[in-house]
């Protein structure tokens, strides 16, 4: 089954300023956004996911490469007529309109009959449940108000993509999980594809159908969420979205020989000088006397309440991060510089190419 | 509060240069509007209390023809230099900076900086050739000398709202499929609109009381409300004066509190 593409960047690069002293935002990025997903690009500040949502809304032009609406260039088509809108990081909502003049913009720019905006514009007030605030004006609603009226705002024109840079950013943690909520409820209803912006992690794995990790101007990694968490492919993705332990080995016949002499099996063809990566709860602590196990001393216990974070080293020095989850007692039962012995749960240990 | 470094307040003779310069600004005003009820004819010695010369400034027909003409010079002056002020002042904003963009603020604001001498000199020789050649002698001129000096005054204010607008709006309006005509009508020009009124009534308060290019420029006949009262100084000074001047005094007064209030009131 062939999946329709709503969003396709070919190549784009964008560069700020001019000759030595440019800055290059995007270099060479490439992305499909399959219609009707949620589509999360994840990165630190300044690693252009940003950049790239804008020139998918046409406030910026790109240097070089195309981007493809439903499989039409629309590279060079100014915002105004590209069937896209966007959720601003701010809301940028019209302080001198009515919360039903926010929402009817879009449609009375595009000429639409009054009525059929009268319509849509409640049917829309339905959605996001501010009914009642119709004709307030945006400053007397709260944080939650407003995102959910910007939010209305560009849907109203039933976009082709919705784009969101960053929206929940400025709402606090309680509201922030509504919204969550409240976001991944729309885009079923809808079914519009959604293209989010975020720098939080947690927030790009609950909420998208597939994430783009962005780093340094360039897509480190597109998958869904499990794949992105399971099977990072290099060392910003696996330690940009949750917590890890990097392990070095070097290839010794069809498995890879820890820097402290044991061998282990992982599912890679790499050779020479690796990295191993494994996520602190794929690790169990047995006996130092367990067969296969890595011999290890505890250096660190640190109570998380749920959870216990064991910190080990291995005899080559290098510390590990094992997470427990806490028993009922709140003793994990082990002691500072007690002997151990860690394996691996099948499948924790993934191979990066760097 | 706590008194770190400079604390003005508490230097010798504080209390005593602040009343000082407030006296001083004010004193004299205040007595032009004391004298204006004055009962006699002086503008120096009180003889009790009559609204007689405002009924006497009412009733003067030069007083009246006068201050006609100098609300119509006003007015048409503020529209006219708040409408080349705005469009400066989105000119200057509303685009990529360009080599040579300060020289152009500095051009705009140049009336602020030429000594006003030498721009009515300068409008006295530059209109009496026109004059020469087209005889024209309407109000024309001093509509055209009264735009351009209120230019700056307009500017101000415009161009500090539109510098202090979330540019992120006319984003959203481009977004939300507005050209770039329907951003400005129904989202730039709506924000700005307190910062034109505000520019506007600049304009018109600086027309309104303006004497020195006035008189240059004017034609025979063509005395506004200054200019009159000049000329009538210069035979006998009555209270009548005061009178006149007291009414200007709460126009302007009423004006620059609207003007604060609009430019108080952000977005």
């Amino acid at each position: 089954m062939t999946q329709t593409i709503a969003v396709e960047a070919n190549h784009v690069v964008k560069a700020f300023g001019h000759g030595e002293t440019a800055v290059r935002a995007l270099n060479d990025v490439s992305v499909q956004i399959r219609t009707g997903e949620f589509f999360t690009l994840l990165g630190p500040s300044g690693c252009g996911k940003t950049t790239l949502l804008r020139l998918i809304a046409g406030f910026e032009m790109p240097s070089a490469g195309t981007i493809l609406l439903d499989g039409a260039d629309i590279t060079t088509l100014p915002p105004n007529k590209r069937p896209v809108n966007t959720v601003f990081q701010s809301y940028a909502l019209f302080p001198h309109l009515t919360v039903a003049q926010n929402i009817g913009f879009g449609l009375e720019m595009l000429g639409r009959p009054k009525a059929e905006v009268k319509a849509r514009v409640d049917q829309m007030l339905a959605l996001v449940k501010l009914e009642p605030m119709a004709d307030r004006k945006t400053s007397q609603l709260s944080g939650g108000q407003q995102q959910r009226v910007a939010l209305a705002r560009a849907l109203a024109p039933t976009p082709k993509v919705l784009l969101l840079d960053e929206p929940l950013s400025a709402l606090d943690l309680k509201l922030r999980k509504e919204m969550q909520l409240e976001l991944k409820r729309l885009q079923l209803e809808t079914g519009i594809t959604f293209v989010f912006v975020t720098h939080d992690q947690e927030e790009a794995l609950t909420m998208s159908d597939r994430i783009g990790v962005m780093s340094a101007g360039k897509l480190q990694q597109v998958g869904s969420p499990k794949e992105i968490y399971t099977k990072p492919v290099n060392r910003f993705v696996a330690s940009f979205i949750g917590e890890t332990n990097f392990l070095p080995a070097t290839r010794d016949g069809d498995a890879y020989r820890l820097d402290c002499g044991i061998k282990v099996a992982a599912p890679s063809s790499a050779t020479g000088r690796v990295t191993l990566t494994v996520r602190p709860e794929q690790i169990r602590i047995g006996a130092e006397t367990d067969a296969d196990a890595l011999p290890a001393k505890v250096t660190n216990l640190v109570y998380f309440g749920t959870d216990t974070h064991c910190h080990v080293n291995l005899p080559d020095g290098t510390e590990v991060v094992v997470r427990l989850q806490s028993p009922a007692t709140g003793d994990a039962g082990l002691a500072l510089g007690q002997a151990v012995g860690l394996s691996f749960v099948p499948d924790a240990l993934q191979v990066l190419e760097d | 509060m706590a008194s770190r470094g400079f604390v003005l307040t508490r230097l010798p003779g504080f209390n005593g240069i602040a009343l000082g310069v407030f006296v001083a600004l004010y004193l004299p005003i205040f007595m032009l509007v004391i004298y204006s009820f004055n009962a006699g004819k002086s503008v120096a010695l009180w003889e009790g209390f009559s609204l007689q010369w405002y009924g006497i400034a009412w009733a003067n027909d030069q007083v009246k023809d006068a201050t006609v003409r100098s609300l119509y010079l006003a007015l048409s002056a503020a529209v006219i230099s708040t409408v080349l002020a705005t469009m400066a002042a989105l000119g200057t904003t509303r685009r990529r900076k360009f080599r040579g963009m300060t020289f152009i603020y500095v051009m705009i604001n140049q009336p602020l900086m030429v000594p006003e001498i030498v721009s009515a000199v300068a409008l006295l020789i530059f209109f009496a050739a026109i004059k020469q050649a087209t005889d024209y002698q309407g109000m024309g001129y001093l509509i055209a000398a009264h735009s351009a000096f209120c230019i700056p005054f307009a500017y101000l204010p415009i161009r500090a709202r539109l510098e202090g607008m979330d540019l992120t709006l006319e984003t959203a309006a481009a977004d939300l499929y507005a050209s770039t005509w329907q951003t400005f009508r129904f989202v730039t020009l709506p924000l700005l609109l307190p910062g034109i009124f505000a520019g506007m009534m600049l304009a018109f308060v600086t027309s309104l009381d303006d004497v020195v290019i006035t008189v240059f420029v004017k034609s025979a006949g063509q005395d506004t409300l200054p200019t009159y009262m000049l000329g009538q100084i210069r035979r006998q000074v009555t209270a009548e004066i005061n009178a006149i001047s007291t009414v200007l005094l709460a126009l302007t007064v009423a004006l620059l509190t609207l003007f604060f209030l609009l430019t108080r009131k952000k977005g």
